[in-house]
């Protein structure tokens, strides 16, 4: 049994807890919770009225029960009962169980909100304090709005006790982190800052974090603190280690107070006051020198907090970036640290190091200490340290040291931990890149990256290189000539083979002229990799090996006769297989003229800021996942490409018939159109090749449209919804032009406009290829519920189309009432005797009958309150994945349909939209908040409406926009 | 909350809103990776854009994520206090004490990183100055034990 020392124990639950410790197995204490559960709740529902005693009892058991993982459904009225109850254990168990199981039940609630304003008012102190831990802990908005008033009048007001002023401060701080609108310090303002000078050290602590908060968000109202703060750090820092009493910890005067101090000033620049100024120099000079006497305690405790203070001087310092001599003082005593026998040490003074490198004043002092951290790099015992040491060689890099520091990241990779290296190889290639004198170098630099560390070379890297090989003439050959060699190797990783594929289909011939390199050398020897690399690298080579040919026409016949083997024409892959084709096809029909202009080398890609670097970047970010990665890398490659934006105006679209260097066409067209026609497609594939991601994925489900490679049973009935139906819609939410749909044979573009409750939506199918489309007609149709929502009448379409032309059709729509599903397109037509058939989602949204609704601040606030029901709201919190722009946004928020009103939110980075929806029987207001977090890359959406299913629409279509 | 299963984990505090699955996985994740660390590293890591402190102290491992701006070794003496105020109250505490008398270490918790002494803790003359630290940070506590116990 445990030593109860103090407090009243209570039996019951401890032997109750000792019992469910003693069960063996999963079940026996399961079977012994069920019993204890039955027990309680006869108990509970029993005519006896229970004591205190007891109750409380019975929902500690309850709580212990939860906390082993159990749902627990009752209770909860006899824990609100036991809040006033005059007892403070019960009291205190009462809240305990409320903080812990809280939800917003709103009966319940409003009995919480009862006993905590009675406990709040009860003038008992420790009442006072047990309400407003319980306020912090649940923190939730119901909760701010009952008391976000109510506190601050408590904390200033006069006869408060301290520990009560402590716990109120750090209450509003919670509830202003959750509901900063309802937060209003105005008229407190003054009397918050002037607790920084309260007798009371626990006060001025707990009201320095509320400071600091505030300051942050309205740093012009809180600007006195600054002075105010300067003062009170000087009396700490030159106290003696005994006048703070209780606040010294181990021989440290408050160091929790002087680093939140310290903290406090970081939200300033320096003070302009030359008295103020002067004294905080004093101060953080003090703070240096006191780091350097020796420890008056043995104990950790006691260097820790004077390096906490010591770090956080540091952190202000750096934050000013004005004081050279601190800023090199601040280095060197870093300096010192790194060989400190503590592990924590050396790992903070290396992360302040990478800021301190970043000062002008200091970068230089910070270089002094390379040797020292490379030699961390490779001793260090640590991963975090060495990951430290990495970080800070990257952030003190720069022309002068570049080649040795690249030099030892890459020795270094060879063992590096597996956790790190990805990052480490985009580290390199950004380092070499930017500091590069020559370029032949960086080529080195970068294969041996990827002769190193191959797996953790991602594409954007090598995407990198090609990028800067072909824009810099200077390079080419000797690029050609190094990966020949590299590609010697008897093992050299798939990225290199990639890397030379592309290089030598590029520039090949500029080491042609050698002959142990010649043409049929270097196809050779490219092809003996072939049969171990993926799909994408192997059509990759494909698309360098139709360069080959007409880079060096001696080796047509034997390209061909790989091209023509069955492994390639009837490879089980449809990429390999397509390109197989129309590779032997171009090489045999066209002249070498056409080839030649087809072929030709690529032109040099416009200057952009590395990719590379937006890669890094988001890594270091939070919660870099590696899905949304993946689709990250995606889009990169996307916007390499050239932008091919996939949402043209509608006047490109009327324009595109003819030849589109679509991303995705291929050289499907060459079936179709003359060779010559097709030259602008096929470069614009080769474009694709190395810059999409090489994923089969989008060419193939093109073809599988298409019907020709492909055997899909035609069939009379519409096809389902394609895959990327509701992808497709996703894009159409905020955006009533552009195109729809794009394949093969198809193109469907969409213009519409809304009013009121109708809508006009143009439809227009382009024909891409020669051969006409018979039998041509469309269906639109309502699905289930929809029908009664949404009524959609459309004219009926010619049933030819003419090969490249273009015909219209329009919808007229009217809503009825709100809906959630969207509207059907099916398209059937005969192309070339195959019966095509393709159904669409038409991006019928009901947001696209909104009608923007101008207010003032306090009309919008009104109107957020009444729609305060539960149900009227919607909220998401999701991650960001698009770019977080404030211009971006914007302009998605007016496509959206509502207006965007300014100067409401309390917070500017927040947006805040209103609008009506109009449908034929009624008006359904909506209200929208988006809170965007930039460092998180996380929004947060909250939709208020009249009506609950559009909130829930709204916010689900919404959710997909940011 | 508290959690105590299978001699796992045995305290948690949360200083931010977070879904109980995320709750979930950060406990997973954090046991993975403090468990894993060998004897002797340092006291801070890097997880997600958290920054870890953790102290071993005998059986249990106290941990807590701060965020990017807070005071790693400043973080470690909160724990050390916190510690230091469990052993004042139980007189040496061992793990024991805190799986019988959970809800006691968690108002002891809620004394010391809400500010205010009350009751028993004002008897214990805490030094105040250490009430609040993170609270208001995202800030988690939990003890582990170690699978051997």
């Amino acid at each position: 049994m445990p030593a109860v020392s103090k407090g009243d124990g209570m039996r019951g639950l401890a032997v109750f807890i000792s019992d469910i410790r003693n069960c063996k197995s999963k079940e026996a204490e399961i079977k012994r919770i069920n019993k204890e559960l039955a027990n309680i709740r006869s108990k509970f529902k029993g005519d006896k009225a229970l004591d205190g005693y007891s109750k409380k009892k019975y929902v500690c058991k309850l709580l212990f029960i939860f906390l082993l993982g159990h749902d627990i459904d009752f209770g909860h009225m006899e824990a609100v009962n036991l809040l006033s109850s005059n007892k403070y254990t019960e009291k205190q168990i009462g809240y305990l169980f409320i903080s812990v199981l809280v939800n917003s039940n709103s009966e319940l609630i409003r009995l919480i909100n009862n006993a905590i304003k009675n406990d709040l008012s009860s003038r008992n102190p420790t009442f006072m304090c047990l309400a407003l831990h319980c306020i912090a802990n649940v923190g939730s908005r119901e909760m701010a709005e009952a008391f976000a008033s109510e506190i601050p009048r408590i904390l200033v007001a006069g006869d408060t006790m301290d520990s009560v002023k402590q716990s109120a401060a750090l209450c509003l701080l919670r509830l202003y982190k959750t509901s900063p609108d309802l937060v209003l310090m105005g008229e407190w303002t003054s009397r918050v800052v002037h607790l920084l000078n309260d007798q009371h050290m626990g006060v001025v602590t707990a009201a320095i974090s509320l400071i600091t908060c505030l300051s942050q968000k309205n740093p012009d109202e809180f600007k006195t603190c600054v002075s105010l703060a300067v003062s009170r750090l000087s009396r700490i820092v030159s106290s003696a280690s005994t006048d703070l009493q209780d606040y010294t910890y181990y021989f440290v005067p408050a160091p929790w107070l002087s680093c939140k101090l310290l903290r406090l000033l970081q939200c300033y620049p320096p003070p302009e006051d030359g008295a103020v100024k002067g004294r905080l120099v004093e101060c953080l000079e003090t703070i240096l020198n006191k780091a350097q006497e020796p420890p008056k305690s043995k104990k950790v405790q006691h260097s820790n907090a004077k390096n906490a203070i010591l770090f956080e001087a540091i952190s202000l310092i750096i934050h000013y970036d004005s004081e050279p001599n601190l800023l090199v003082r601040a280095c060197n005593q870093l300096g010192q640290f790194l060989q400190h026998r503590e592990t924590n040490l050396r790992y903070l003074a290396l992360e302040s190091m990478c800021t301190l490198a970043s000062s002008e004043f200091s970068h230089e002092a910070v270089k002094t200490h390379i040797e020292t951290v490379i030699n961390a790099l490779k001793t260090e015992r640590d991963v975090s340290v060495r990951q430290r040491a990495a970080d800070l060689l990257y952030a003190m890099c720069d022309r002068s040291n570049a080649k040795q520091i690249v030099a030892e990241m890459l020795s270094y990779l060879e063992t590096a931990d597996y956790s790190i290296r990805e990052e480490m190889v985009l580290k390199v290639a950004i380092l070499a890149e930017k500091y590069a004198v020559d370029y032949s170098w960086y080529v080195d630099t970068i294969l041996n990256l990827i002769r190193i560390a191959g797996d953790y070379v991602s594409e954007e890297v090598w995407y990198r290189v090609i990028q800067i090989v072909i824009n810099r003439d200077d390079v080419q050959g000797y690029a050609a000539k190094t990966v020949f060699e590299a590609l010697q190797a008897p093992a050299c990783h798939e990225n290199m083979v990639k890397v030379g594929g592309y290089i030598l289909g590029e520039f090949g011939n500029l080491i042609a002229g050698d002959p142990r390199s010649s043409p049929l050398v270097q196809f050779n020897l490219l092809h003996s990799k072939f049969h171990l690399c993926s799909v994408p690298t192997r059509a990759l080579l494909l698309s360098a090996y139709i360069k080959f040919i007409n880079l060096f026409p001696e080796t047509k016949a034997t390209i061909q006769e790989v091209l023509r083997c069955d492994s390639q024409i009837r490879n089980s892959d449809v990429e390999l297989q397509q390109r197989a084709v129309e590779y032997l096809k171009l090489s045999s029909i066209a002249s070498t003229d056409v080839l030649a202009t087809v072929l030709e080398e690529m032109p040099p890609f416009p200057e952009r800021e590395s990719s590379i670097l937006a890669k890094l970047k988001k890594k270091k970010g939070p919660g870099a996942v590696s899905v949304t990665e993946l689709d990250d890398s995606k889009r990169e490659a996307g916007e390499l490409n050239g932008g091919a934006d996939r949402g043209p105006d509608t006047a490109a679209m009327a324009a595109s018939n003819a030849s589109t260097p679509s991303p995705s066409a291929d050289l499907l067209g060459i079936r179709s159109a003359a060779p010559v026609g097709a030259a602008q497609t096929n470069a614009g594939s080769l474009l694709v090749d190395v810059f999409s991601d090489s994923g089969p994925a989008a060419p193939s489900a093109a073809v599988n449209d298409d019907g020709f490679l492909s055997s899909a049973p035609p069939s009379e009935d519409p096809a389902p919804p394609l895959s990327e139906a509701d992808e497709l819609l996703n894009k159409f939410v905020c955006k009533n032009n552009g195109v729809l749909f794009e394949n093969q044979l198809l193109q469907i573009g969409i213009k519409s406009e809304y009013r009121q409750n109708l809508g006009r939506m143009y439809l227009f199918y382009g024909n891409k290829t020669s051969v006409q489309f018979a039998s041509f007609s469309t269906t639109v149709s309502c699905p289930g519920e929809l029908q009664a929502q949404l009524n959609v009448q459309s004219k009926p379409v010619e049933p030819l189309v003419e090969g490249g032309a273009q015909i219209q059709q329009v919808l007229n729509i009217e809503c009825i009432t709100d809906f959630c599903d969207a509207p059907l397109l099916n398209i059937k037509f005969r192309y070339g005797g195959a019966l095509q058939n393709l159904t669409l989602k038409l991006p019928v949204t009901i947001n696209k009958f909104f009608q923007p609704t101008e207010m003032s601040s306090s009309d919008f606030f009104q109107r957020w309150k009444q729609l305060s029901q539960p149900q009227q709201e919607a909220q998401k919190i999701f991650k960001a994945n698009h770019s977080m722009d404030t211009e971006v946004l914007k302009a998605k928020l007016l496509g959206l349909g509502t207006a965007l009103l300014d100067n409401i939110d309390p917070n500017p980075e927040n947006y805040v939209c209103a609008g009506v929806i109009q449908t034929k029987g009624q008006q359904i207001g909506c209200l929208l908040r988006l809170e965007p977090n930039a460092q998180a890359q996380m929004y947060r959406l909250t939709l208020r409406c009249s009506k609950d299913t559009v909130s829930k629409r709204l916010c689900e279509l919404l959710a997909q926009q940011f | 909350l508290l959690f105590s299963r299978q001699g796992k984990l045995r305290l948690q505090k949360w200083f931010t809103p977070l879904t109980d699955r995320e709750k979930k996985k950060v406990i997973r994740d954090m046991m993975m990776l403090v468990l894993a660390r060998p004897p002797r590293s340092c006291n801070f890591l890097q997880w997600r854009d958290l920054k870890i402190v953790y102290k071993r102290y005998a059986s249990l491992y106290f941990c807590a994520g701060l965020e990017d701006k807070d005071n790693e070794l400043l973080a470690l003496e909160v724990l050390h206090r916190y510690v230091e105020l469990l052993d004042k109250y139980f007189g040496n505490v061992c793990e024991l004490d805190i799986i019988f008398n959970f809800e006691k270490a968690y108002f002891i918790l809620d004394e010391f990183l809400m500010g205010g002494e009350i009751l028993e803790t004002s008897k214990l003359a805490v030094g105040v100055s250490m009430e609040e630290a993170d609270t208001l940070q995202e800030t988690m506590e939990e003890y582990m034990s170690k699978p051997a116990y």
